[in-house]
This record gives structure tokens, C-alpha cells and sequence, in this order.
């Protein structure tokens, strides 16, 4: 019986996030809440096109995916591969304590040592931006590739692994030939772990993306990412009104995308099982 | 001039307002005002409960609306739409003006530009000038500051400056008046808006065609960026709410409002 | 071929970079705690833990958003554990593997992978609103325990495989039933896993802002809650408020260091906890 309250949960979850969302598509038409380029949705009239938060979206998320995926992978390789046993010891926890730093912090701290210090370095007139955005939701992406591609790599047998260096490949050799390309589809798993968990970050982005509605020309211009979005109005959309519908629906559109990401993740981990 | 007929007409019929624990919810901008009256008002009458929370002008009437609050601060009026919602529910919103308040430009401490015309403003807001050099200042990137869309002030500012057009999706967002003074004096291409009461020494407000916006200026007329404050009721007030509105006007509530950086009513 | 110096040289600088950026990470946690604790030590004294905030939350302490936290993840692993632990009962134990259990499994791997933010319209929509719970303790601590859900069965059901087939068959061959191995034996057994997986979704829980945001968690409240449909405060959002919405921000820097110094410590304390208590497990049960 318990079993089922997880799925329940998440069955509840789409129904209340499609009930409360559906009702602003009788004052816009799906194709203008997607691709309308403007969000005002307090003006009167108010536009509600999520466009420019959909793009603040992707473009923090494959920011982050740049800078978190090697630096994910490359920990695993070391962590799994090269470290010696007691290191590991120390390096696996330190990436674990990565992971729970509370995203607020990550974002207090995003606010207030990393901006002024973006400012100064790159003279750019704002530090609260993309990259800064980005920059911070890559180090909170790379505790759940890390821990992923080192299942991935540990998975991978040991008899590959000896066979290699039997025929005299060097270490490094072994693990770019033979070890990675086993493990890579448990890479590509979290891979797109890692990018789920960037779209669906809210503090991080509320705080320090800038939190401008448009679509960015630079990775130092601002963002407002549909999490922040949703985050930063809530609070001020009245119960049951248009504004309170569309920051449901937009909640609709992000659910979508990471349970996308997901559903890509789980059949990767499949057919790797296989 | 229908809208307050129509409260008058409401307040008629209304029940009486629920009084007790007084709850303050809405405009950080009243907010100083509203808590330095409020500690006054409880030093001299013991056993009052009053809390107060900020949120915007915006949350403040949802507040008012659901029922939450027992006072909404206010820096704008009531809008149509939040009034067809409160009579849906069955409240009564009475406006109580309780202070001016005057929302300067300001700007970095090191920004050299004294005076912008109300045109230049509402041109650096729609994303027209982006430049400080167009203005007559160093060659630098203008960022643009506005407050998030739930506070009073943003309405002030987009009816007074805009006449209504859109601020330029290119500008970041702030969720307070802190938050905005404090970006702004570690930016030093940025411009903002914000009640004068917030002004602090990492910035510089700008005068606006001419004329500085000050408490003298804000009330003889001569600065046009100005406003009224309100709190707002459901229904007439009664029993310690009323007695703490009218604390707030008396002199000595006055003399508080002043003391909170704002501009007294007279 | 190359020669194997160039190969071996090739490989030392590699494992370099693979070395650095592994403990770039460390880096990266170590810089973010040392700010924090520089610049927010000063703020933590007796007062600032124990006092309620005053002046509009420009001074005083901190001890309702001290008290809500803990209410609040508490109440979320209240929660989160019963239905977690049968969850994972039912699927490690009870249920034969085919499509149901597949799909329930896929379900949680997905409610695993819902945003935050979109846990907080949930729960906004549907205890707030439409189970008339109000912005309270109850509804933060249901939204949060809604979301520690997959945190907790995922441990579970891993201390319950470490269980040795052995313990369940000794059992059931002395003519216990399968409930009652479970009961006894099964679930005792895994119970120090399950409690590591517990404290890791309860630091969570502590840390987490976007889900409280509209069901649980307010800006400031006068006084401790009295209630579970009392309104909260509580640590994360209180960080948030200051440091974007306070009155003062530049002036309350220091509460603001100071919050997230108490925030980290309490979180990376039961992580830490966690993670030492399962390394001793790990050991225990290779023996």
C-alpha cells in the first residue's frame, strides 16, 4: 500500500501543477506563454511569454554543464581510478559536504564574495549574472555527476581493466581507452543528473543571476531563470489569479523538462544494465 | 473618483472589523514608519500585540483580501482588480493617508551626473540610453535597477516616470529597498529608484529637471516624483486599530513618520 | 609508438589535472566555510542564539528561525520515515520484480528529480490551499517530508540489501513468518543504515528554502509558534530575507554570516555524522 504513496505523490504533484496552470491558456495560447518574448505579468495588460525565462534557463544550465561536467568526471577518474585508497577517503567526503552546503548559502555566498569579486576582475558593470549563476550551480552539480561516473567506473570489471595493462598501456591509457568508454553510458547518466539538478535549482539563481527577463547577449548579462521566477512572484500573485496561474503553468514547463531529463537519464542506466 | 464612492458605498454594509492583535503586512517602504510607531504605540499601551512584516504593497493586499492582516501599508492606492477581489471576498478596503514620501533617482557615490531630466529617465528605463556618456557622463554601461513588480514603488515609478510604459526587460530586479540601495553602492554604472527614507551614503540621488527631491520640495509641490502613503483597513477601523491609526497622525506620531525618513502630511 | 617516457610523462600530467580537480571540490567547500566562519563567527554569541530579532530583524538573535527549522525537518522526517521504510520493506522485500515494481520505481526516481521550487507549488496548491493548512508548520513540514521521501527509501532499501540472505533464512527456518523476520530481524539489522540515510534527509530538509518559501516559512513572526499551524521562521529563508529584503542590509551583514554559520554547522554537522557513521558501517560489514 505504501508503495504506491510515492507514485501517488507524484501523479498529485502533475494534477495540482496542471489544474492550477491550465486555466491561464484561456487568456494566452500555448504557443505565445512559450515563445513570448515578453513577461510583464503584473502591466495591464499584462503579457505572460516565458521565452526569455526558458532561455535564462538553458543558457545557466549549459554554462554550469561546462564547467561541472569535467570537473565531475575528472574527480570521479581520480577519486575511482588514480587515488590511492586512504585519499579517496578524504576527497569522496569532501565532495559529499559539497553537496550539502544548503543552496542558500551557496547563494548568500554567490552574493557577496563572488559578485564584487566578478565586478573588479572583469570591470563588467554587474557580478550578479549568468556566469556568476552559473558558476555556483556547477559546483552543486558536481557532487551528483561525480558520485554517478564513479558507480559507472567502479561497475566497469576489473578484468578490462588488468587486460590492458597486461598489453602494456600505461594507467592513463587504460582509463581513456578502456575504463571511460565502458563506463560512458553511467557518464551520460550523470551527465544529465547534473543538468536536471541545474534547471530545477531555485536560491542560487534567485540570488544571483541579476533576475532581468530577457534573453542574454553575453555570459556576464542577466538572467531570471524560470525557477526564480516562479520564486521571486509567488508570493505577490493574489490566490487563483491570471499571474498565479502562469508562475503554475511555468512550473508545468520546468516539471516537464526535468522529468525529460530523467526519463533520458533512467533509459541510458538501463540499457547499461543490460 | 467612482472607486472610492464605491468603497464609501461598501462601508455601509460592511461588518464590523475584527479587532484584537493588530497585523501589519505590505509596502517595505512604510515599513520604517510603520515600526517606529508601532514600538511607540505598544511602550505606551501595554498588553498590545502588534507584528508587522513587509512583502510589498502587492502582498499586503493579498493579505487584506484573504483575510491575513488586519492593516495593509500601502505605497500606491488600490488598483481595480484588487478591489473587485476584496469585494469578492466580502472586505471593505478604507484607504488612510499617513504620510508623503518622494522616490528619488539615485545613483554610485562616484557617478558624476547631478541632474536628469524626467525624459532622460523614463528613456534609461525603456533601454533608449544606455550609456552614461549620453548624459553627460564617463563612458560606462548604464545598469539598470528597478524594484520587483510587487512593490508600490515600482507602480509609482511607472505611472509618474514611465506614463505607463515598460521598464526594459534588460533591467535586474531587486525584492526591497535595501537590496536595491545596497547593489547600487557596490555598482558604480548603476541607476535606481527608491523612497527617500532609504537613502544612505554609498549613494547619490540625482535631481530630476532641477529640482532635488527633498522633504521641503516633495511638500510644496515642487518635486513631482512624490506620493502618499496609506494604510488600509477593512471596513472603518475600530477599538486599537483605530486608536493606532490615529496615534499614527497625532503630532507625535508625526513627529515619528519624520524621525523614520519619511514626510509628514502637513 | 611513442616513447614511454612521453607516455608516462603524458600520464603524470593528466592525473594532475585529475588530482587537482577532485580536490578542487575540497577547495570549493573548505572557501565557502572559511568566509562564512571568518566573517560570521563575531555575529554567534549567547544572545544572538537564544534572543528573538528585534528592530525589525536588524538585531537581537535568531531563535525562532532556530526553532522553525527544527520543527520543520523534523516534521518532515516524521513524516518521510514510516512511509519510506515500508516503501522499501515492500520493495526489497515483499514485491516480485516486473512492471509494478518498475514503475513505482520510476516514480521515485523521478519525484527525486522534481525541483525544489516545483515541490513548493505543490505543496502551496494542495495542503496550503486545498487542505485549508494554511502557510504553516504542518504544511512546510508535509512539503519538505513529501520531498525527503526518495532520499529516504533510496537508503533504506540500500541497508536492506546489505542484510545477508542468511538472517532470513535462519529466521524463517526456526518457523517465522516473513512478517515477523522482517519485524525482527530484517529491519533491525539495516536500522543503522536507514539512520544514516535518515540524518542525511534530515540535514537536507534544515537546508532546504524553495519549498518552504510559500507554505511554511514567513518573513518574521513576534513570537515562538505555538502550534503546528503556527506561521515560521526559519534559517534558509531567513538568510534570504535579510540578505535581500531586510531593512538594513549593508548593517545586518553580520546576522546574515552569522545565520548561515549556524545553518552550515548544523548541516554539515549531521552530514558529517552521516558520512563517518556509514564509513564505520562499511567496515563493520566487510568483516
Amino acid at each position: 500500500m505504501t508503495a504506491f504513496v510515492s507514485v501517488t505523490i507524484l501523479g498529485l504533484i502533475m494534477i495540482f501543477l496542471i489544474k492550477e496552470g491550465l486555466p491561464i491558456f484561456s487568456h494566452v495560447s500555448v504557443k505565445e506563454f512559450i515563445f513570448g518574448k515578453f513577461w510583464y505579468p503584473t502591466d495591464d495588460p499584462p503579457a505572460y511569454g516565458i521565452f526569455p525565462l526558458i532561455v535564462g534557463t538553458f543558457s545557466v544550465t549549459l554554462l554550469s554543464t561546462v564547467i561541472s561536467v569535467p570537473l565531475g568526471v575528472m574527480s570521479a577518474i581520480y577519486i575511482a581510478e588514480i587515488a590511492r585508497e586512504r585519499l579517496a577517503a578524504i576527497a569522496k567526503p569532501m565532495v559529499e559536504l559539497l553537496a550539502s552546503i544548503p543552496s542558500v548559502v551557496v547563494g548568500f555566498f554567490g552574493m557577496v564574495v563572488v559578485s564584487p569579486f566578478l565586478q573588479d576582475t572583469f570591470d563588467i558593470p554587474s557580478g550578479l549574472n549568468l556566469f556568476n549563476a552559473a558558476l555556483m550551480l556547477a559546483f552543486m552539480a558536481v557532487p551528483t555527476i561525480c558520485s554517478v561516473t564513479e558507480d559507472a567506473l567502479r561497475s566497469v570489471p576489473k578484468s578490462l581493466r588488468e587486460g590492458s595493462l597486461a598489453l602494456g598501456a600505461t594507467h592513463l591509457e587504460t582509463i581513456a581507452r578502456i575504463t571511460v568508454p565502458a563506463a560512458v553510458s553511467g557518464i551520460s547518466t550523470a551527465v544529465i543528473l547534473g543538468m536536471s539538478r541545474a534547471v530545477g535549482e531555485t536560491m542560487v539563481v534567485l540570488m544571483v543571476a541579476g533576475g532581468a527577463a530577457m534573453s542574454p547577449s553575453s555570459i556576464f548579462d542577466p538572467v531570471r531563470p524560470m525557477p526564480a521566477s516562479i520564486a521571486a512572484e509567488m508570493g505577490e500573485a493574489p490566490f487563483g489569479a491570471e499571474h498565479y496561474n502562469a508562475l503554475f503553468a511555468t512550473g508545468v514547463v520546468l516539471f516537464l523538462f526535468t522529468l525529460v531529463f530523467n526519463v533520458c537519464a533512467a533509459r541510458i542506466a538501463r540499457r547499461y544494465k543490460r | 473618483m467612482k472607486k472610492i464612492i464605491l468603497l464609501l458605498a461598501l462601508v455601509m454594509f460592511s461588518t464590523p472589523a475584527f479587532a484584537g492583535k493588530i497585523e501589519i503586512k505590505g509596502s517595505t517602504t512604510v515599513l520604517p514608519l510603520a515600526q517606529k510607531t508601532m514600538e511607540a504605540y505598544m511602550a505606551l499601551n501595554k498588553g498590545t500585540v502588534i507584528t508587522l512584516s513587509g512583502g510589498g504593497t502587492g502582498n499586503g493586499f493579498k493579505a487584506l483580501i484573504d483575510g491575513t492582516t488586519t492593516i495593509c501599508n500601502a505605497s500606491r492606492f488600490i488598483k481595480d482588480k484588487e478591489v473587485k477581489a476584496a469585494v469578492e471576498k466580502n472586505i471593505v478596503p478604507v484607504a488612510h493617508r499617513v504620510a508623503l514620501d518622494c522616490i528619488v533617482p539615485i545613483v554610485h557615490k562616484n557617478n558624476p551626473v547631478k541632474n536628469l531630466t524626467k525624459v532622460q529617465l523614463k528613456e534609461i528605463y525603456t533601454g533608449k540610453i544606455t550609456n552614461w556618456k549620453e548624459l553627460g557622463g564617463p563612458d560606462m554601461k548604464i545598469v539598470v535597477i528597478a524594484r520587483d513588480s510587487s512593490s508600490g514603488t515600482f507602480d509609482a515609478w511607472k505611472e509618474m516616470v514611465m506614463d505607463e510604459e515598460r521598464v526594459t526587460p534588460a533591467a535586474l530586479t531587486q525584492p526591497s529597498n535595501g537590496g536595491l540601495v545596497t547593489q547600487i553602492g557596490s555598482t558604480k554604472g548603476a541607476i535606481g529608484y527608491i523612497a527617500l527614507g532609504y537613502v544612505t551614503k554609498a549613494v547619490k540621488i540625482v535631481s530630476v529637471d532641477g529640482v532635488m527631491g527633498s522633504d521641503k520640495t516633495a511638500k510644496n509641490g515642487q518635486y513631482k516624483i512624490s506620493r502618499p502613503l496609506f494604510m488600509f483597513t477593512n471596513g472603518w477601523p475600530e477599538g486599537e486599530t483605530l486608536d493606532y491609526i490615529n496615534f499614527v497622525l497625532s503630532p507625535k506620531g508625526q513627529a515619528l513618520v519624520k524621525a523614520a525618513g519619511s514626510i509628514t502630511l502637513n | 609508438m611513442k616513447s614511454i617516457q612521453s607516455r608516462l610523462l603524458k600520464q603524470k600530467i593528466m592525473f594532475g589535472l585529475f588530482r587537482s580537480a577532485a580536490w578542487l571540490n575540497g577547495l570549493a567547500v573548505l572557501v565557502v566555510i572559511y568566509f562564512i566562519a571568518a566573517r560570521g563567527l563575531s555575529a554567534i554569541s549567547f544572545e544572538f542564539l537564544t534572543a528573538m530579532p528585534l528592530d525589525s530583524m536588524t538585531k537581537g538573535g535568531i531563535l525562532p528561525c532556530i526553532i522553525g527549522t527544527f520543527g520543520l525537518s523534523v516534521g518532515a522526517v516524521l513524516f518521510a520515515l514510516p512511509v519510506g521504510i515500508a516503501t522499501a520493506v515492500y520493495l526489497n522485500e515483499y514485491a516480485k520484480p516486473g512492471k509494478l515494481v518498475d514503475f513505482i520505481r520510476f516514480a521515485i526516481s523521478n519525484l527525486a528529480g522534481v525541483p525544489s521550487i516545483v515541490f513548493g507549488l505543490f505543496g502551496l496548491a494542495f495542503f496550503c490551499i486545498m487542505l485549508h493548512m494554511g502557510v504553516s508548520l504542518l504544511a512546510g513540514a508535509l512539503t519538505l517530508g513529501v520531498m525527503s521521501l526518495p532520499v529516504i527509501i533510496g537508503a533504506s532499501e540500500e541497508a536492506l540489501k546489505a542484510v545477508p540472505r542468511t538472517y532470513r533464512e535462519a529466521s524463517m527456518g526456526i518457523g517465522a513468518t516473513q512478517w515477523q523476520t522482517i519485524y525482527r530481524v530484517v529491519v533491525p539489522a539495516a536500522l543503522p543504515g536507514i539512520l544514516t540515510g535518515t540524518i542525511l534527509a534530515l540535514s537536507r530538509a534544515a537546508g532546504e528554502t524553495a519549498p518552504i518559501m510559500f507554505t511554511g516559512a514567513v518573513f518574521f513572526t513576534p513570537e515562538l509558534p505555538r502550534s503546528i499551524m503556527s506561521e515560521v521562521m526559519a534559517l534558509p529563508y531567513h538568510i534570504y530575507v535579510l540578505a535581500t529584503s531586510g531593512l538594513d542590509i549593508e548593517q545586518t551583514r553580520p546576522m546574515q554570516y552569522g545565520t548561515s554559520l549556524v545553518l552550515i554547522a548544523l548541516v554539515l554537522g549531521m552530514n558529517l555524522f552521516a558520512i563517518i557513521l556509514r564509513q564505520k558501517l562499511r567496515k563493520k560489514l566487510n568483516l
